[in-house]
């Protein structure tokens, strides 16, 4: 165990390794905070489906070779959050659909133009990062830290200047409305911050484990707790927490000696969490009675 | 000088007419009572007045003053979904909300606002207690809490009375009418508790299939006995 508590000592001594904790980190508060709102707005999936449509705009990208290709992908999926997202709860039956049919249309256009105009060589390699998260998390530059604390930053500022809004927006969009609140407006905001969110975590986790870290930490803290306030804090620190532990356990040697790759073992990490949370939930449940 | 004004207003969805000709207005201070039997659009009416519907037809008019945020209301039906996560205490508060102010927490007035409306609505016990976990009509309460808590000029309530028990109905109708009287707050209710409607109104609407009437109660009285 010390063995292994010095072997992460020695891997953090790395600016790289370093980069990736930090990033990680930022990326799961984000998602975790975010997560509370989408799971009460019945739009847990949302994550999912934008991730799938980033995918189709990223591979667009490719093809064109964009010098950098969020210029594409950040408009594109932020556009397709608006969509679906701008009508809060009215639209959540159509929204569903409708979300399906982009997340699954996008991604197999994306595999067709990645596999008919993409120029490098290791077609699967790429898709299978993309989708699972990809090793570049561990290339980081020190530009990306930036762009990362600052979307995080920008995240948490939101959601505490406007914690009370996004709370009765949640809660009854029509009570709002009625009593003068702009609900358009608020709805506008976290579709956006969705799409910047999902965009920026792909990286992490890659599009298809995305809703877990979106969705897990919310759940988990749900189990636990009744009032928002709290799911809110919770659902940050059961976050932030499962990314520190799952990155620094993917930095461990694996017992089979092959390399683990850092967003399942995050994701897997954020399960056991929210299985031990729900277990502390069943025995809160049978202890009140 | 009329607070709200409508005008041959026709309310319905999607091309289906629910109720129109509908003209009336109402004053600072007025009580109105909305009555009318299911289905006929009562709470088609108070969703239009509150701009949460277009109507099909006509116009709605707010006196200079009057604005959206001035407004406090009551909904018939709050879909809240199973395990929503929120204190009793949390959506009072969100109905102090529409007093705007940028600093991101609620003042102290605010609570001190929303005790006051709990301990006259006897569920200052329930503040911290889950709202998805409380009985049918203790939540009716908690929302009456919040539409009281938003209401400054206008009171929009959707029969507020469902749900409560005897002594709470009653309850209901004199806070109502305290404030009516004490506060000048106008009051627009939606009721199918016709005697209550009787005695505490100033003025009703009746929505009926072919005519709707409107006018002081003393008139709908006039009226019913011919
Ligand atoms: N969202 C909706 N979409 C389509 N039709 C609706 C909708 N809501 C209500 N209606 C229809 O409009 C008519 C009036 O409904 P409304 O809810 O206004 O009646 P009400 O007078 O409030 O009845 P109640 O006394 O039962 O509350 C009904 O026939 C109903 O079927
Ligand atoms: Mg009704």
């Amino acid at each position: 165990m010390s063995e292994a508590l010095q072997q992460i000592g020695h891997l953090l001594s790395f600016p790289f390794a370093m980069r990736a904790l930090i990033v990680g980190i930022l990326i799961a508060l984000c998602a975790s905070l975010l997560g509370v709102t989408l799971v009460l707005k019945r739009m847990s999936f949302i994550g999912d489906g934008l991730s799938h449509v980033a995918f189709g705009a990223l591979a667009i990208a490719m093809v064109m070779q964009l010098t950098n290709e969020l210029l594409l992908v950040l408009p594109v999926t932020i556009l397709v959050a608006i969509l679906l997202l701008r009508n809060g709860r009215n639209a959540k039956i159509k929204g569903d659909a409708t979300l399906a049919l982009l997340a699954v249309g996008s991604l197999a256009l994306g595999y067709l133009i990645i596999n008919l105009f993409g120029s490098g060589g290791n077609v699967a390699g790429d898709v299978c990062t993309t989708l699972f998260g990809s090793t570049s998390i561990l290339t980081l530059e020190n530009t990306d830290v930036w762009i990362c604390g600052i979307m995080a930053a920008l995240v948490l500022l939101i959601y505490v200047l406007f914690y009370r809004q996004i709370f009765a927006v949640t809660f009854d969009e029509d009570f709002a409305a009625a009593t003068g609140i702009n609900t358009r407006a608020y709805n506008l905001l976290i579709a956006t911050v969705t799409a910047i969110v999902i965009v920026i975590a792909m990286n992490l986790v890659g599009s298809l484990l995305i809703s877990a870290l979106v969705i897990f930490p919310a759940l988990a803290a749900m189990r636990v707790f009744k009032n928002f306030k709290a799911v809110i804090l919770c659902s940050a620190v059961v976050g932030v927490a499962a990314a520190f532990l799952g990155i620094l356990l993917s930095f461990m040697p694996s017992p089979t000696g092959k390399a683990v790759p850092m967003g399942a073992t995050i994701v897997a990490v954020n399960l056991g969490v929210f299985v031990i949370f729900a277990l502390i939930g069943l025995l809160k449940k049978f202890t009140n009675k | 000088m009329a607070q709200l004004t409508c005008r041959d207003l026709k309310l319905g969805y999607e091309g289906r007419v629910v109720a129109e000709g509908l003209t009336f207005s109402i004053c600072k201070g007025d009580y109105l009572c909305i009555l009318g039997e299911n289905g006929s659009g009562k709470s088609t009416l108070a969703k239009t007045i509150l701009q949460l519907n277009k109507p099909l037809a006509g116009s709605i008019t707010f006196a200079e003053g009057l604005k959206r945020n001035k407004i406090g209301y009551l909904p018939q039906q709050t879909p809240v979904q199973r395990d929503f996560p929120a204190s009793v205490q949390e959506i009072i508060l969100s109905g102090c909300l529409n007093r705007g102010g940028l600093f991101p927490f609620y003042s102290r007035a605010d609570q001190q606002k929303v005790h006051k409306i709990m301990k006259q609505l006897d569920i200052a016990h329930l503040a911290d207690r889950c709202y998805r976990e409380l009985s049918g009509g203790q939540q009716q309460r908690v929302l009456l809490a919040r539409a009281l808590t938003a209401t400054q000029e206008l009171l929009l309530l959707d029969e507020p009375a469902a749900g409560l028990d005897e002594a709470g109905t009653k309850e209901l109708y004199e806070i109502i009418d305290k404030i009516n009287k004490e506060a000048h707050i106008t009051i627009i209710m939606i009721s199918h508790d016709h005697e209550a409607a009787l005695s505490y109104a100033s003025h009703i609407l009746h929505l009926g299939k072919e005519h709707s009437f409107f006018g002081t109660t003393e008139e709908y009285k006039g009226g019913a006995e011919k």
